[in-house]
């Protein structure tokens, strides 16, 4: 698409400031607070190279005399390590924003790569109809019918083995994003085919076609952003469904590996040692795990009852 | 050499229950800069045969013959290439609903643009100043600051003209104007109609306009077109046919205007409905609804006779 849509113009300010989802934004504390955790998070997890106090991927960084050290204001707390050690004597604090931006990374990703399927699968299936309607949405079906985490638990077994630990390491985010990413397209899919069977019938679609335009121009340029508003409530629903998949896949073993974790794979790095006394490598990843897909799964249903005008009765 | 030229031109729709013949026999000319209107009630073909010129009747709808043939060039079976090279570009098309057809979450600039880029490689700067100086061609009050507004902030006038605005963009040959005045309100329907009237005039464009408003055709167009059920029954001179109809529905339908009733009086009305389409009576499909019906009505269907200007597809043709 060209570049000039997504141009922020000088007006562009005035507008969003005058529109009606900032007027809600401001009024609302849930939508602000969840916002400004994950702004934080973001930008903390981006920022990790920097903010962090070790590097967590460098093992000269760290020492095995330093494991299991407690977090601050417990007994035997060492002032270095702010969130304690794990057992292999990482600072807990640089592994969490290291992991955290682990996770926001996939999250994203396969969320966008869903999107790319779901929304050209959508769209087809949609605006030409009949058997390519039919063909797209029985594979979207098929598909649906195996839960995410079995197809990634097969994939990822295989891939494991198959390639062997070091190629992993290398490429796990890639595999995680990709698995993730085709085993969930259907959503998108599904989404956009009821909007474009709804938008298809009006007739600024007529008008586009009597303009002269072909069906991709007019499925991309017209149609596409009509569709923009459940869309993105998805969205933000994806992202955290994909993160925790991801993180459930990193807690049974088959997603990141441990030397370069996310916080599902620093659960289960810290799983094993929870009945030996040294729950602070469980429980802070898992505090951070749970306050980012809440406050994502908030501002989605925030984002929700904005783009939905019916909703504002209630 | 008319520059569009329609023959025996007819379009079913294949249904479950059979099919349906939603135009037939439909011919006319239209000259270079001539406007005609099409009349006629819901669902005698006015639309249809307007979609057809440009081949998007709506599925499962098709054409089924006759031949379109536009600046010498048959164009009913043309591919979807040739097509697009003329939709918008040489024909172009107003609708009902200026709030419907223009796209609600692009900007008027976006899609002003787009139609331009859709037809002719130009740079966006070209493509802007073109669709500047059409919103100047419609009268629009500052167009710099239309151009960044989206549809929701402008009123329905403003709406309808920045739609004949995109169909003027490319300079087209003709523009079909399918209802252009139906969902604005009086006044803006005037000013709207005769700003059409003068663009045909100054940009020599053919005109045809799709109403069911007698007293809008009779403003702007040259020639008339009545339909019914799927039919041309009656085209002539605008003045010649509402002064003296020859067919009976026309003459219901003059009659049926308000300027023709007294204050006071019920306003006239033709009485009955349009037949279905699935089921069009034998002979003269408007026999049953016909004060002059005879027994060869109700058995032979008329053909539109043509005089020299004027064609009538009835027996008992009015005279007077």
């Amino acid at each position: 698409m060209s570049s000039d849509t997504l141009e922020i113009s000088g007006s562009f300010r005035k507008r969003l400031l005058d529109s009606p989802v900032y007027y809600s934004f401001v009024r609302n504390p849930t939508a602000m607070a969840s916002a400004a955790v994950l702004a934080s998070f973001i930008l903390s997890s981006a920022l990790a190279p920097w903010l962090a106090p070790f590097d967590p991927w460098d093992q000269t960084q760290f020492d095995i005399m330093d494991s299991e050290i407690p977090p601050a204001g417990s007994d035997g707390a060492d002032g270095r390590f702010l969130l304690g050690t794990d057992a292999m004597g990482r600072d807990m604090l640089s592994t969490i924003l290291y992991g955290t931006g682990i996770s926001i990374v996939i999250g994203v990703f396969a969320t966008i790569l869903q999107a790319a399927i779901g929304v050209t699968v959508g769209l087809a299936a949609g605006y030409f109809g009949g058997r390519l309607d039919s063909f797209l949405m029985r594979i979207a079906d098929i598909q649906l019918s195996f839960t995410t985490l079995m197809v990634a638990i097969i994939i990822l077994a295989v891939f494991q083995t198959t390639v062997g630990p070091r190629f992993h390491e290398d490429f796990a985010v890639m595999i995680i994003i990709l698995v993730i990413g085709v085993a969930e397209w259907p959503q998108y899919a599904r989404t956009v085919r009821a909007c474009v069977l709804g938008e298809k019938k009006k007739e600024y679609v007529d008008a586009a076609r009597v303009i002269g335009l072909g069906p991709t121009r007019i499925l991309y340029r017209h149609i596409l952003p009509n569709t923009f508003s459940p869309l993105l409530v998805i969205s933000t629903v994806q992202v955290a469904n994909a993160i925790i998949t991801e993180a459930a896949l990193s807690f049974l073993g088959l997603g990141m590996p441990v030397t370069k974790p996310s916080l599902g794979a620093l659960i289960r790095n810290g799983f094993e040692f929870i009945f030996s006394g040294a729950w602070w490598i469980t429980a802070f990843p898992a505090v951070v795990l749970v306050v980012l897909i809440l406050s994502i799964n908030l501002l989605g249903d925030w984002l929700r009852d904005v783009l939905n005008p019916r909703l504002y009765e209630k | 050499m008319a520059l569009l030229s329609i023959r025996n031109l007819e379009v079913v729709f294949p249904l479950r229950t059979g099919t349906i013949p939603a135009i037939q026999d439909v011919s006319y000319d239209l000259e270079e800069g001539e406007r005609i209107g099409i009349v006629g009630e819901s669902g005698a073909g006015k639309s249809v045969s307007a979609f057809a010129i440009l081949n998007l009747v709506s599925q499962p709808g098709y054409l089924s013959s006759g031949s379109i043939v536009f600046e010498g060039q048959e164009i009913s079976n043309a591919d979807d290439e040739t097509m697009r090279r003329i939709r918008g570009n040489k024909i172009s098309m107003i609708f009902q609903d200026p709030m419907m057809t223009l796209n609600p979450v692009l900007t008027i600039s976006t899609q002003m643009e787009e139609t331009l880029l859709a037809h002719t490689r130009m740079t966006r700067e070209a493509a802007r100043s073109i669709a500047i100086e059409k919103l100047r061609a419609v009268q629009i009050p500052s167009p710099e600051k239309r151009l960044e507004q989206y549809p929701h902030e402008l009123s329905g006038g403003m709406r309808q003209r920045i739609v004949i605005a995109i169909s003027l963009l490319t300079d087209p040959r003709i523009i079909i104007a399918d209802e252009p005045t139906t969902a604005l309100d009086v006044t803006i329907q005037a000013e709207i109609l005769e700003l059409l009237l003068a663009l045909c005039n100054d940009y020599r464009m053919g005109l045809i306009l799709i109403t069911h408003d007698l007293g809008v055709v009779s403003q702007i167009s040259q020639r008339i077109l009545v339909m019914y059920a799927g039919r041309i029954i009656e085209q002539g001179n605008t003045r010649e046919v509402i002064a003296s109809p020859a067919h009976p529905y026309t003459r219901g339908l003059v009659g049926a205007l308000p300027e023709m009733t007294r204050p006071g009086r019920r306003l006239n009305q033709i009485p009955g409905t349009m037949p279905s389409l699935q089921s069009i009576p034998t002979g003269c499909p408007f026999h049953d609804r016909c004060s002059h019906v005879t027994d060869l009505c109700r058995s032979h269907r008329p053909d539109l006779v043509s005089g020299s200007r004027r064609a009538v597809a009835c027996h008992h043709p009015l005279t007077g």
